[in-house]
């Protein structure tokens, strides 16, 4: 008898717990930032999961590198996730034209974001935005505070600054003067040209002058910035030429470094690495009392896959993603990458606030290349990779390769011809 | 007289490597072969024909990275020619020395490298070399020699060279090992009978065993010339798809795997990348041919 009874509320409870199940769904995210799964596994999705009862969330990242060749395979096959986590700029847009991405611009929360933050997820026009913006990174330098105590530095805020404290950490020999390498070239161009660059060519000023092509890449604000990168391999450790990118990070939380040119995505690694007190300064000026310009550069952002079967519980999400709880938490659980929406996110990390408080101080921009300029072939933004890691070897001069990039934008962009 | 009969169980036997063969690698190879005559405008597909070859071969900024691309791809080959090969042919003779001590492990330690991982042999090879941490610089400055080292995988002058012989450390095992099954085989009483005519040592070496193995050197020739001309994975663990310093290890490979897929803010284009493939499968084929119908056809034969 209680055999049977135990059959009973067994075969009972299936039942009833069978619709419950039903009524789950599960959404897939697909995104490029594998370092990000535990935060996304302890913090955020429990977050969302708690105020939304019936939708479970899944975040399953690739390495970044393939990302982009990953996801469009398995967008082709129609097995991506719900949600896709977005480049900025074309590689989105082609997504959106593609009809891989669905316009979200409908959203009730997606009037937490400013013009700026949104129009790297938008059509050429403005009509149609087709991710939320989630956070944006700052360009910088990070240095060693107790190096430059040590050797007696001030923090550099104009480039006669700059250069003067590089010669002492050379002079002194116990520190690599700048933490950075050629290997992987895009360090050179992010951290090297786009970090220094705003300040020559006037942040968005230029940056929307050469796109109209009432500016050049020969013009002296677009070459300076080489002739700039020249000189800082003086600085760069022995054999700087094979050192990649993980090797500068681990030379300089290791302490042989004093000065890392950065972007503020670095702030979690460094700080669960080093174990000396860190600082940041923004790229230095030409001339004291100069207006400062950083790149702010919109980075990140998360879209509906247009095929999705679960579009509802999706859309909840990208609006939940357009909340401030989700800002803050983001902000947080992740210094280092700023919130794109007009909430006032309070930021504990004293490495991130000083990043961030330069968007009070200086002009915002974002990375030259990333709009419309790397549309073609040859691109633009692979060409100034190796553009600056021929300017910092001394293998060009600086006004050559103004020319090769002027040549190669002017042969497909039309405004440039 | 009998009829001749089709043998049902023939091709029943044959149908599951027939079908599996046919759907992963001639479907493929063709369908590659046609998407090479199409291009991609306003997200519709159209037939262009030969005009991606053309922009592929008459556009300088094209044609100047395929010729990059091919010329490495040559150097690349010759390294593996006069140096893979050779020590492979070295190697197998020393073994298969009666007298030698160890040799079974001699070859074990020399075939390991070639089952490892191209991601774990560009790891080891970019720390080994790698001027901050590198067991390298070290061991120079140990013997007195710091003055020869660079960061070799930084400078455009030597990075290929370098690749190439982490390549050539990392498959020399595979013709030692063909040489070595050749070498064997070799009947002893034609080295006996060499002997009575007074030829030993080194000249047995150069006047019997090299021209009885001469069909096994093509055949490892021809293998080192396709897998070279594929390669593509040491590359990029080692170097990235931008094959860097200033595309100086830019080989077909990889050329053909940024343009197909994209790369960082250049968007993939499935039709230049097959265009690229099919010129890569066309100087394959016709390697391969020059090979088949020029030399192998002229390589003598012996028989015990």
């Amino acid at each position: 008898m209680s055999n049977k009874s135990l059959i009973v509320t067994l075969l009972a409870t299936t039942l009833l717990s069978g619709p419950a199940f039903a009524e789950d769904v599960t959404l897939t995210i697909e995104s490029w930032r594998n370092d990000d799964l535990t935060l996304w596994q302890d913090k955020i999705i429990p977050a969302f999961e708690a105020s939304h009862p019936g939708i479970k969330v899944k975040f399953t990242p690739s390495a970044p590198a393939e990302y982009n060749a990953v996801l469009n395979s398995k967008l082709d096959a129609g097995s991506a996730g719900d949600l896709i986590t977005c480049r900025p700029f074309d590689a989105s847009l082609a997504l959106y034209d593609a009809g891989h991405l669905a316009d979200v611009s409908g959203l009730e929360n997606m009037s937490n974001f400013s013009d700026v933050a949104k129009s790297a997820w938008q059509t050429d026009d403005g009509s149609a935005t087709f991710c939320v913006p989630m956070a944006s990174v700052i360009h910088g330098f990070i240095y060693n505070k107790e190096a430059f105590e040590e050797v007696g530095v001030e923090v550099p805020q104009t480039e006669t600054e700059f250069f003067a404290a590089l010669d002492k950490f050379k002079e002194d020999g116990s520190y690599i003067p700048l933490a950075m390498g050629t290997n992987d070239q895009w360090e050179a161009a992010t951290m090297g040209y786009n970090n220094i660059g705003p300040n020559y060519w006037k942040g968005e000023e230029g940056r929307l002058a050469l796109i109209k092509g009432e500016q050049k890449l020969t013009d002296d604000q677009w070459v300076a910035p080489y002739r700039t990168l020249a000189k800082w391999s003086d600085y760069l450790g022995d054999g700087y030429e094979a050192q990649t990118y993980p090797d500068s990070q681990n030379l300089f939380t290791l302490g042989r470094a004093a000065i890392y040119p950065a972007g503020s995505w670095e702030i979690t690694g460094f700080n669960a690495q080093a174990d000396f007190e860190m600082g940041a300064f923004k790229p230095p000026v030409q001339n004291e009392g100069d207006t400062c310009y950083i790149s702010d550069h919109t980075d990140i952002a998360i879209g509906l896959n247009a095929k999705s079967e679960n579009a509802d519980a999706a859309k909840t999400f990208l609006n939940w993603v357009g909340s401030e709880e989700f800002a803050t938490i983001y902000a947080n659980a992740l210094p280092g990458f700023f919130s794109l929406s007009s909430f006032d996110v309070a930021m504990e990390d004293p490495l991130a606030q000083e990043f961030v408080s330069w968007r009070g101080e200086c002009e915002s921009t974002i990375r030259s290349t990333y709009q419309i300029l790397s549309r073609g072939t040859p691109n633009l933004e692979n060409e100034t990779w190796g553009a600056s890691v021929a300017a910092i070897k001394g293998t060009k001069s600086a006004e050559d390769l103004g020319k090769e990039l002027q040549d190669g934008l002017a042969s497909w962009y039309e405004p440039q011809q | 007289m009998k009829s001749p009969r089709i043998k049902s169980h023939v091709i029943v036997f044959l149908a599951p490597a027939v079908l599996v063969y046919t759907a992963i690698m001639i479907f493929p190879l063709f369908n590659t072969l046609r998407l090479a005559l199409y291009t991609e405008a306003d997200q519709v597909r159209m037939f262009v024909g030969l005009e991606n070859f053309r922009t592929l071969f008459g556009d300088p900024r094209w044609s100047e990275s395929f010729w990059n691309a091919l010329a490495n791809n040559f150097w690349f080959f010759v390294i593996h020619m006069l140096v893979q090969n050779p020590i492979g042919i070295a190697l197998a003779a020393i073994l298969s020395h009666p007298r030698l001590r160890f040799a079974a492990f001699y070859r074990s330690a020399i075939f390991v490298p070639t089952i490892l991982s191209f991601v774990i042999v560009g790891f080891a090879w970019k720390l080994i070399l790698s001027p901050i941490w590198g067991i390298a610089p070290d061991l120079l400055s140990a013997v007195g020699l710091k003055s020869l080292f660079a960061p070799w995988l930084g400078k455009e002058e030597y990075a290929l060279t370098t690749l190439a012989l982490i390549s050539v450390w990392q498959f020399v095992g595979i013709p030692m090992m063909l040489i070595y099954a050749a070498l064997l085989s070799i009947p002893e009483e034609v080295l006996e009978a060499g002997e009575v005519d007074g030829i030993t040592g080194m000249a047995a070496f150069w006047k019997i065993k090299l021209p009885l193995i001469l069909p096994s050197i093509g055949i490892i020739s021809i293998l080192t010339f396709v897998g070279n001309f594929n390669a593509f994975d040491l590359i990029y663990t080692a170097q990235g798809a931008l094959a860097g310093p200033d595309f100086s290890t830019d080989i077909l490979g990889t050329f053909m795997y940024r343009t197909f897929f994209g790369f960082q803010l250049q968007l993939g284009d499935p039709h230049m990348g097959s265009a690229i493939a099919t010129a890569m499968f066309g100087i394959i084929l016709v390697g391969v041919c020059i090979y088949l119908f020029g030399i192998q056809t002229r390589l003598k034969r012996y028989q015990f």
